[in-house]
């Protein structure tokens, strides 16, 4: 696939309100860069995260989504992400099955500690969703004008 | 219709140097339901807060999107100030352009694109925020200290000052942590048994102090203001109630080769034993690794020399369930193992010890009575080498990346004390850096090196082997002179590195309270919040939160004392509005919910509902208990008709969220 230099993709991230959102908060005042491309919508917990937002941010147009928790065993919640875990592993049949890529949706754990992890993360999240191109928009064929 | 106000901060120039504030003032202004957007220098300052409330009542807005720092920072402030005015304060929402925008881009162009596009996904939310009003849950007025040592000692007497009922809790059959080992403690010099054992004994004595030594959390429930905590009671094969500690076993029992842990294993004690004198509670425990009545059936000595028969060899573990408004975080630190530090021969050569070894060898009450002795052959050392850092400020995965901290000033200790007892010894300090930056510590260390003549050399200790006629080579660098030394000497001290206890991890995990990488608890913000977590109702005291002395320790268990104590005067405290809800309608009570629920706040109603024909019918249908629901949303997810939603972030407030971020 061709790499287009101007390409620039539209990638949400979902953020735990405990860990990852404060990872990303730390980044900041560590002054940390990542990409602008980046916008994150904070959720209580990585739970929180139904794969129906995911798909609706394919369908309007992102190139990327990705979701941040806390790391295994210290979910605020106690277990929210375990269960993010195994939405998430499900969805990617289902991304197969739509011909999504599976590099445009990742999971990764965040502490509220590791503002340096959350910039690496972000920074290479983006360079491989810039790889990949441009998302095949999903189309709501309901939607679709005759 | 909805009239929003968007307000853009400049935060000084945190963000108005990397952000067009102007320009997304005007960008936000035409978005739907927005009726004024402007810009301000200082938003939180007092100032910028009358401008949200003068627009509140002026504009009678419906909602209010703040541009700014983290909602971490001031969602309470923004909140408040929009409830002063009469509005609810969740039709508040933040758009976070410093610390997620301004702080981490550079280009003002991109930079400014991305800080309106997050006050559009803002301005899209709060267009579906619903006023929320937040219950009221009953606060239980007791608290529960996790750790015994001075910290969790502190924080329990000063909450008992208060008049409130507070449990200590340690996993130890005796209270005193790590200062009930130190022989004596800088910067004063003064011993730390005479001004530890008071604190013990007025612990054991207060009417509103109950100690479960020998015990451990075991499960913990519930949320600020009403935890329910299960706290195992280890079994110690002595009747509590019973015993008097008149120590009559521990002098009759045959087994006497049990490492003594409170000596740091360099002598022996009994397998029925009391740690030491100054124990609280003052009450034995029988080891049952190596007591012989348990391990074959054979003896039953101790039962038979206690007068008041408070030996019970068939005791097992007790569970008992309590519950607490508050919980202390105090379970302090351990020096770390060091198996992987070969080249200090610490493994193998018994006069390698470590600095919490050596205050046992000078304690008065320890293995040689305060004589300090070589443990190999009970001779007294005439030079001694002291290496810092062992551990500590490693850049290898070997030890810790951190300074502990307390090294520094306790070897200067040691070797002052050592110095003044026997003038004749010669003491070596390696070192790093001398890291002195307390409340007279400096001229503590100046001491030591000016009038006790310690011999402070910066550099490296390389490797030390021991010889074949019992001294130790010591092989170093001095990096100042820049010369390889070889010192002959009789022992050696390893400043060795501290680490949060091992139970800490799994603690954090029952607590759901947040760690650092290294393990020490994380408080709930660095500089403003100290010595809370970020957890609720769960505060942080010593040690546990990073390395500290005991000055330190002291003023941070207060601090949590107060804060805990601060939480134990309410009668009641708002909960959380932001919880699940489920649309009966919708709601077929397949419970898949409820299978999810981490709290346990979804149970099932019968209710009547009108079908279309007329007729009623009773279905089953899910229902949130808000004064559980924490509000993680798992159930939402796991919902598959829908019916499931949580407030503060609904599905819908999140795809607008989503779809104004891709548009
Ligand atoms: C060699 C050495 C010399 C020192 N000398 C000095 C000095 O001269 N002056 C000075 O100011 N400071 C000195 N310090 C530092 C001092 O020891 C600490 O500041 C102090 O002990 C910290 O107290 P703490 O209560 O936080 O932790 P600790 O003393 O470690 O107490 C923690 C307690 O919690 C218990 N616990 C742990 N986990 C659990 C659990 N899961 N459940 C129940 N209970 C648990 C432990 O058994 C322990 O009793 C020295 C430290 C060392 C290692
Ligand atoms: S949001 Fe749902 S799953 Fe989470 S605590 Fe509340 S009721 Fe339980
Ligand atoms: S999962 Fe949804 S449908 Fe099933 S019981 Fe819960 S709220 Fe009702
Ligand atoms: S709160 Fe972070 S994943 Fe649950």
């Amino acid at each position: 696939m061709q790499v287009n230099e101007n390409f620039e993709p539209v990638i949400v991230a979902f953020c735990c309100n405990w860990c990852s959102y404060a990872g990303a908060d730390l980044s900041g005042t560590n002054r940390l860069n990542y990409p602008a491309n980046v916008k994150i919508i904070r959720v209580p917990c990585s739970c929180r995260v139904n794969p129906m937002f995911i798909l609706r941010a394919f369908q309007k147009g992102a190139d990327g989504v990705i979701i941040c928790g806390c790391h295994p065993g210290d979910c605020h919640y106690t277990s929210g992400n375990y269960f993010t875990r195994r939405r998430i592993t499900l969805l990617y049949s289902m991304l197969d099955f739509l011909g999504i890529e599976r590099n445009r949706t990742r999971l990764e754990w965040v502490s509220a500690a590791e503002g340096a992890k959350f910039a690496d993360v972000m920074n290479q999240f983006t360079e491989d969703v810039r790889k990949l191109g441009k998302n095949r928009r999903l189309e709501d064929l309901r939607c679709r004008k005759q | 219709m909805q009239r929003i106000g968007v307000f853009v901060c400049h935060c000084g120039t945190n963000i108005a140097a990397t952000v067009d504030v102007k320009a997304v003032a005007e960008a936000l202004s035409h978005e739907q339901g927005v009726v004024i957007s402007q810009d301000y220098q200082y938003m939180c300052s007092e100032s910028g807060q009358d401008l949200i409330k003068n627009a509140v009542k002026e504009h009678k807005l419906t909602g209010v999107v703040v541009c700014s720092c983290s909602p971490r920072m001031h969602e309470n402030t923004f909140r408040k100030a929009a409830a002063s005015a009469g509005l609810n304060p969740y039709l508040v929402e933040i758009a976070n352009i410093r610390e997620q925008c301004s702080w981490i881009h550079k280009d003002i162009a991109s930079a400014t694109d991305k800080a309106i596009i997050l006050g559009k996904a803002a301005v899209a939310k709060v267009n579906l925020n619903t006023p929320l009003t937040a219950g009221e849950s009953p606060v239980v007025k007791r608290a529960l200290v996790i750790g015994g040592g001075i910290a969790g000692i502190q924080t329990a007497l000063d909450i008992a000052e208060a008049g409130f009922d507070v449990d200590i809790v340690e996993k130890e059959p005796t209270i005193g942590g790590k200062m009930a080992q130190i022989d004596k403690t800088f910067p004063t010099l003064d011993c730390a048994a005479c001004i530890l054992t008071p604190k013990m004994v007025e612990a054991a004595q207060n009417e509103h102090i109950t100690i479960h030594s020998f015990s451990e959390v075991s499960a913990v429930k519930g949320f600020v203001g009403n935890f329910t905590v299960t706290i195992k009671k280890k079994a110690r094969f002595v009747d509590e109630t019973k015993c008097t500690g008149c120590g009559l076993c521990t002098e009759k029992c045959p087994m006497k080769k049990v490492p003594n842990e409170f000596n740091m294993g360099l002598d022996n004690r009994t397998a029925v034993y009391i740690p030491f004198a100054q124990a609280v509670p003052k009450v034995a425990t029988i080891d049952p690794n190596y007591c012989l009545m348990l391990k074959n059936g054979k003896c039953g000595v101790c039962s038979k020399v206690c007068s008041v028969g408070a030996i019970d060899y068939k005791q097992t573990d007790k569970f008992i369930e309590q519950k607490y408004g508050a919980i202390v975080v105090a379970t302090g630190f351990n020096p770390i193992k060091l198996d992987k530090y070969d080249e200090f021969a610490y493994s193998y050569c018994p006069d390698v010890v470590t600095s919490l070894e050596l205050e046992r060898l000078m304690n008065a009450a320890g293995p040689n009575g305060g004589t300090l002795l070589r443990p190999s052959d009970k001779t007294h050392p005439h030079t001694i080498v002291f290496v810092q850092c062992v551990g500590s400020r490693c850049d290898d995965s070997k030890g810790k990346q951190y300074c502990s901290k307390i090294c520094c000033m306790y070897t200067a200790k040691h070797a002052m004390l050592i110095r003044e007892k026997y003038p004749d010894t010669e003491v070596y300090v390696f070192y790093i850096d001398v890291r002195t930056p307390g409340k007279n510590f400096d001229e503590f260390y100046r001491r030591a090196v000016e009038q006790y003549n310690v011999h402070y050399i910066k550099g490296m200790v390389g490797k030390v082997s021991p010889k074949a006629d019992g001294k130790i080579d010591v092989q170093a660098s001095d990096l100042l002179s820049n010369e390889q030394l070889h010192i002959n000497a009789d022992m050696v001290v390893l400043a060795t590195a501290i680490e949060p206890d091992k139970s800490a991890r799994p603690l954090a995990t029952m607590l759901t309270t947040q760690m650092d990488t290294n393990d020490f608890f994380t408080e709930a913000h660095p500089k403003l919040r100290p010595v809370e977590s970020a957890t609720a109702g769960i505060f942080l005291s010593g040690a546990c939160q990073g390395p500290k002395d005991i000055p330190e320790t002291v003023a941070q268990a207060s601090a949590a004392a107060a804060k805990a104590i601060g939480l134990l005067c309410k009668n009641s405290i708002t909960c959380n509005p932001c919880v699940a809800h489920s649309n009966e309608l919708m709601c077929n009570g397949c419970s898949a919910c409820e299978k999810v629920c981490p709290y346990g706040a979804i149970t099932y109603q019968d209710k009547e509902f009108r079908m279309p024909d007329r007729t009623t019918a009773i279905r089953r249908v899910a229902s949130v208990n808000p004064a559980v629901c924490q509000g993680c949303g798992a159930c939402t997810v796991a919902c598959p008709s829908g019916a499931m939603d949580l407030n503060g972030f609904s599905n819908s407030q999140i795809m607008a969220e989503v779809d104004a971020i891709c548009k």
